[in-house]
């Protein structure tokens, strides 16, 4: 009997050895020895009654033992086959990681714009409201009330594309200037973006382009106000350490009048190619509200004062990204249009 | 405006280097574009003695011994025929670097350097050298135009640098003078600049000269339009004597690019440069009528101009007239007819002011731009009207090229050119700036400035010359103080006594953004295009004679036909757009703008005209269909919480049969579909493409709809799938209506399967629909479900005739 006992144990052994491949292949093995009604340790019990009665404690106690070891051994044979065949699994489904990606495409703002919100979430946090411009003016706003009489030369410094005698396109966003502080009293903190056109075209120099005005009026604004608003300005856009110099310019809408550079944000101020080796640059004009300006739309100069300024962002966001060409902003160039994405 | 250092120099001592004037300009507002150093490229040539000199047999060449000081003395080879011994000429030392020229002599081809040579078996150490291998012309230095060798003078040191005798040691500055500063549109206004900023005595030139008892009998003149010449100042000289310029009035002429043409009109032009006052002379023997008349010209009034060109004229240019015709256009150029000639012996030198618009109007009407016309343009004051005529009479006297008259005729209407006294507060003053300047700094600056001030508690008093048109009231002395006080004193503030205001966008704004951001989600890319176009982009669309967009805002100067009219679609920028990128070989993509269309109320132009915001979507690409778009557009509509609906439509540049309406609430907002053939054609496009536009002017009343949350059922919900038999012209929209008026707990109806062919009749189609149902308050009931099937299979037997498919 213990025999047969052993010989069942070797066939156990030698089946795992020989035939459990895969789980299928054991799951068969194991029914083989351990079903309950037909597997062949199952017809060792189905034979006790065969057995001599003082032998059948034994006899059953020998068969329990293999009927649990039996157990155990497929049970470990089974882990082992599922741990194999996961291995196998995997190994089935490896890929060439470096093949080239699904896209997901979603498109982006164009650089202007991108350049737009950055500028007015930086105002906007500073108190300033936004104010689009109609890019279709009348002479007065976009001249007269700027204190740029008929035959004054600023006129000449832009040349302007007339619709009528009465109507043009507006040669720059500081009519906004007009418009707001004729519907609103102080304090005024706004910025005006807007399309702005002059008759200019080459390679620097687009028929149309985008300005932001800025407009502060209340009690005591000055010069300083000025430059520590612009400073901050300049180092949320370009960075901390960056600083603005002012130096003397002339517009009709303002007096003083200044140019305003930044230190250049690619070297730091000690002089590269972007720059030309002066560490600064040119990036936009203000000054202190010229209070005939303030006086053309009902504001008492005596009590208040302003300040504004005006930025070109196509030159902001050439300089931010290093586009070499105003012309590739109006293009719609895809290839283009997709490197920018600081949405 | 050209300003070389050596002419500065006459008026200003000036002991900096010329690159640390430059920043000093720079810092008080005339910024340098150019610093032009005169003689860069020459270097290590001195003044050499010719010693000794022979000819080299059977050629055109001399040997020569030559003497150059403290340097040696050199063989040198030269091919000039005016090279001779006792001569002294400009030798170029070995490494020496001068112009290279042409086979001619004259054509300049670049720089070299000089090595040491051998001709014909001479060794040659040094060039001896040629005006134009130096860069100097005639009108630099006398002599330097001939075609040979430049003669030094005899007293010129052996050895020496020969760049300051020849003027090469000199400097020109470019400088851009700002629109508020016509003052200094010459050398004279920049230096009480300079001086002023280098805190030196200004060195006025002379104003000089002597009167004589000559009086030209019965000479008038007369100013018809007070208007648009408020002053007009005549002197007659006599005895004149056409000559040459001296040469340090040539050559400074010269450094400016201006050619000397004979004393009496080099005079007119020195002075112009010197003041920034045009001038002219007419030739009194072509003077009629012993009179000037100032007026408007008579319409088709003609006049020749010095340099033959014919004009013809109306009212709105003014002319100066003799007795009888116009001799010349005012501020513009003088008359042919009344020119200084070689045989002129009496001259009527004119200094006016001109209204500047009128000068520009004329220069522009008439295309011709001149040194004159461009200094009225920009402004001319009445002190330099002044003081250039005795300027130029001095120069007649020192150039002794005429005697001075009694005849001066002064028409003006009043204005005085004594300084005006002006008085500011100084705390005003300090409260533009927002620092307190030190009462000395003040005086000082405004005393190097010419404004003679004087303080008096609060009080600044200055005389402010005549020439400074542009100053007014206290924020112009605030500028003139912190300008010359240096702006790296504006110490940086944040509005301390300002109020709090809220910032940041408006409701508008940031729906604008929100469908941007939206937009490009669905991969489409923003586009900015010009806001004008083509009239050949509205036949490209197809609009017809009478059609809404042709009536569009022309530009009445454009830059060419292509940018010329306003646009009153987005599509030609768009179509464009997708053409372009297909061009450079972008066969798919999607892009987006959001811009203005501008419809005019009437035309001409008297009154604001409607720019109307409008979206524009272009997509493009073999993978791209109309509905493709059309989810685009839904995904508009879910950023702005609305529903939108579509009905076929036609458009002229889109697909007869693919072309929808698209209505907000009953409102038509909008359109969309693929574009037509014709039109890809004639844009050469590779693959479809599909458009939308949409006038966001009209949604934006429904900008302040908001994101709201609905509860979620609470009972589960139900689907049944409907697969439908119906004609096949019944569209999905139409089914889809049906559907949805047949019961109140229908949520969703989505068409998932369309069909055709098979066991299906020949003119129908089969349409499978899902179909969702929320319960209310309380769960359906047992068959509730089932019977709102059977409701909505009734009302589509009955309105549609559509049965369920068996």
């Amino acid at each position: 009997m213990n025999e047969r006992l052993a010989n069942i144990k070797q066939a156990i052994l030698d089946g795992i050895e020989k035939h459990a491949e895969s789980r299928a292949a054991a799951f068969e093995l194991r029914k083989q020895f351990l079903d309950s009604k037909t597997g062949e340790i199952g017809q060792l019990m189905k034979e006790m009654r065969n057995i001599a009665p003082e032998e059948r404690a034994n006899f059953g106690k020998s068969v329990n033992e293999l009927k649990e070891w039996a157990q155990k051994c497929f049970s470990e044979l089974d882990e082992k086959l599922k741990e194999k065949e996961l291995q196998m699994r995997y190994e089935s489904e490896r890929i060439d990681v470096t093949m080239p990606a699904e896209k997901v495409q979603t498109g982006n703002l164009h650089p202007i714009t991108q350049m737009r919100n950055q500028i007015i979430d930086v105002f906007a946090g500073m108190g300033f409201e936004v104010f689009e411009n109609k890019e279709i003016e009348n002479d007065y706003y976009n001249f007269t009330a700027l204190n740029t009489p008929k035959d004054h030369p600023a006129r000449d410094m832009q040349d302007t594309f007339y619709l009528s005698p009465e109507f043009l396109l507006a040669t720059q966003t500081s009519a906004a200037q007009i418009h707001t502080m004729e519907s609103k009293k102080p304090p005024i903190k706004i910025l005006s973006p807007g399309k702005v056109f002059r008759s200019d075209d080459d390679a620097t120099h687009s028929p149309m382009f985008h300005q932001m005005e800025g407009l502060v009026v209340d009690k005591k604004i000055t010069l300083c106000d000025l430059k520590g608003m612009l400073d901050m300005f300049v180092q949320k856009i370009y960075g901390d350490g960056t600083t603005t110099r002012l130096r003397p310019s002339y517009f009709p809408f303002t007096e003083p009048s200044v140019e305003v550079d930044v230190s250049c944000f690619e070297c730091g101020g000690k002089g590269c190619k972007l720059c030309k080796g002066t560490g600064w640059i040119e990036i936009l004009g203000a000054g202190i509200v010229n209070k005939k300006v303030l006086e053309n739309c009902g504001i008492d100069s005596e009590e208040y004062s302003g300040l504004a300024f005006g930025i070109g962002l196509e030159r902001a966001t050439m300089l931010k990204y290093g586009i070499n060409n105003i012309k590739l902003l109006f293009e719609s160039d895809l290839r283009v249009l997709k490197q920018i994405n600081d949405n | 405006m050209l300003v070389p250092l050596s002419w500065l120099k006459e008026y200003v001592d000036i002991t900096v280097s010329p690159q640390e004037l430059e920043k000093k300009l720079f810092s008080c507002g005339f910024e340098v574009e150019e610093l032009v150093e005169v003689g860069k490229d020459i270097t290590k040539v001195v003044v050499g003695l010719v010693e000794e000199c022979e000819g080299i047999p059977e050629t055109h060449l001399h040997v020569c011994k030559v003497n150059a000081g403290e340097y040696g003395t050199f063989q040198v080879c030269c091919g000039a025929d005016n090279v001779c011994a006792g001569g002294k000429f400009p030798l170029a030392l070995v490494g020496a670097s001068v112009y290279a020229t042409a086979k001619d002599h004259k054509t300049v081809e670049g720089v070299m350097t000089i090595k040491k040579g051998k001709l014909r078996g001479y060794d040659s150490e040094g060039m001896l050298c040629s005006g134009v291998e130096l860069g100097v012309s005639e009108n630099m230095y006398p002599g330097a135009g001939y075609n040979g060798l430049l003669v030094l003078p005899e007293d010129a040191p052996v050895g020496a640098d020969v760049k300051p005798i020849l003027g090469l040691d000199d400097y020109i500055y470019d400088v851009s003078i700002t629109a508020n500063r016509p003052d200094c549109q010459s050398i004279l206004g920049l230096a009480r600049e300079v001086a002023a900023v280098l805190g030196v005595e200004l060195k006025e030139p002379s104003y000089e000269y002597t009167v004589t008892e000559v009086v030209k009998d019965g000479f008038q003149v007369k100013v018809d339009a007070p208007d648009l010449c408020p002053r007009y100042i005549g002197h007659y000289v006599y005895d004149v004597k056409i000559g040459e310029s001296p040469l340090w009035m040539k050559r400074r002429l010269a450094l400016i690019g201006q050619d000397s043409i004979s004393n009496i009109v080099d005079i007119t032009n020195y002075v112009m440069l010197e003041m920034g006052q045009p001038m002219h002379a007419f030739d009194c023997d072509y003077i009629e009528g012993n009179a000037i008349n100032v007026r408007r010209a008579a319409e088709g009034e003609k006049i020749v101009t010095l340099d033959s060109q014919e004009y013809t004229l109306n009212p709105t240019n003014l002319v100066i007239c003799d007795g009888v015709k116009p001799v010349a256009l005012a501020g513009v150029m003088g008359g042919l007819n009344s020119e200084i000639r070689e045989t002129t012996t009496e001259v009527l030198f004119e200094s006016a002011k001109f209204a500047r618009d009128n000068i520009r109007k004329t220069s522009r009407a008439h295309g011709k731009r001149t040194d004159a016309s461009a200094k009225y343009e920009k402004g001319v004051d009445e002190y330099a009207t002044v003081y250039a005529m005795k300027r130029a009479l001095h120069l007649i006297e020192e150039l002794g090229c005429g005697k001075v008259s009694a005849t001066h005729v002064d028409v003006n209407t009043g204005n005085s050119i004594e300084p005006k006294e002006m008085k500011v507060s100084l705390k005003k003053v300090n409260d533009v700036l927002g620092i307190e300047v030190p009462e000395a700094d003040v005086l000082r600056i405004m005393k190097n400035l010419n404004f003679d001030p004087s303080i008096n508690g609060d009080e600044l008093t200055i005389q402010v010359p005549a020439y400074r048109e542009d100053m007014d009231s206290y924020p112009d002395v605030a500028e003139e103080v912190i300008r010359m006080y240096g702006y790296e004193h504006v110490i940086p503030t944040f509005m301390p006594d300002a109020l709090v205001t809220m910032g940041g966008l408006n409701r508008k704004q940031q729906k604008d953004l929100k469908l941007k951001k939206a937009l490009c989600t669905t991969g489409a890319y923003e586009c900015i295009h010009y806001s004008f176009i083509s009239p050949a982009d509205l036949d490209l669309l197809r609009f017809p004679e009478d059609a809404l967009e042709r009536k569009a805002i022309r530009i009445l100067n454009p830059i060419n036909e292509d940018l010329s009219i306003m646009r009153t679609t987005l599509a030609a920028s768009m179509l464009n757009a997708v053409a372009r990128n297909q061009k450079k070989g972008n066969l798919e993509g999607r892009l987006y703008e959001m811009g203005n269309v501008f419809i005019p109320k009437e035309l001409p132009l008297n009154d604001y005209p409607d720019e109307r915001q409008r979206l524009s979507v272009g997509i493009f690409g073999d993978k791209e269909t109309f509905y493709t778009l059309k989810g685009i557009a839904e995904k508009i509509a879910e950023a702005l919480f609305v529903k939108f609906d579509y009905a076929e439509t036609k458009k002229t540049f889109l697909h007869p049969y693919q072309t929808a309406v698209i209505s907000c609430e009953g409102i038509e907002i909008g359109y969309m579909g693929k574009v037509a053939y014709e039109v890809a054609e004639q844009l050469d496009l590779r693959t479809a493409a599909y458009y939308l536009e949409i006038d966001l002017k009209l949604l934006a009343d429904l900008y302040d709809r908001r994101a709201t949350f609905e509860p979620l059922p609470k009972f589960p919900e139900e689907s049944r799938d409907l697969a439908l038999v119906m004609d096949k012209n019944i569209t999905c929209g139409q089914v889809e209506s049906v559907i949805a008026k047949s019961c109140a707990y229908i949520k969703e109806i989505k068409l998932f399967d369309v069909y055709e062919g098979g066991q299906i009749p020949k003119d129908k189609k089969s349409m499978a629909f899902s179909v969702k149902f929320v319960p209310g308050e309380e769960a359906f009931e047992g068959e509730a479900v089932d019977k709102f099937v059977k409701k909505i299979l009734k009302n589509l037997k009955f309105h549609l005739d559509i049965d369920l498919r068996s």
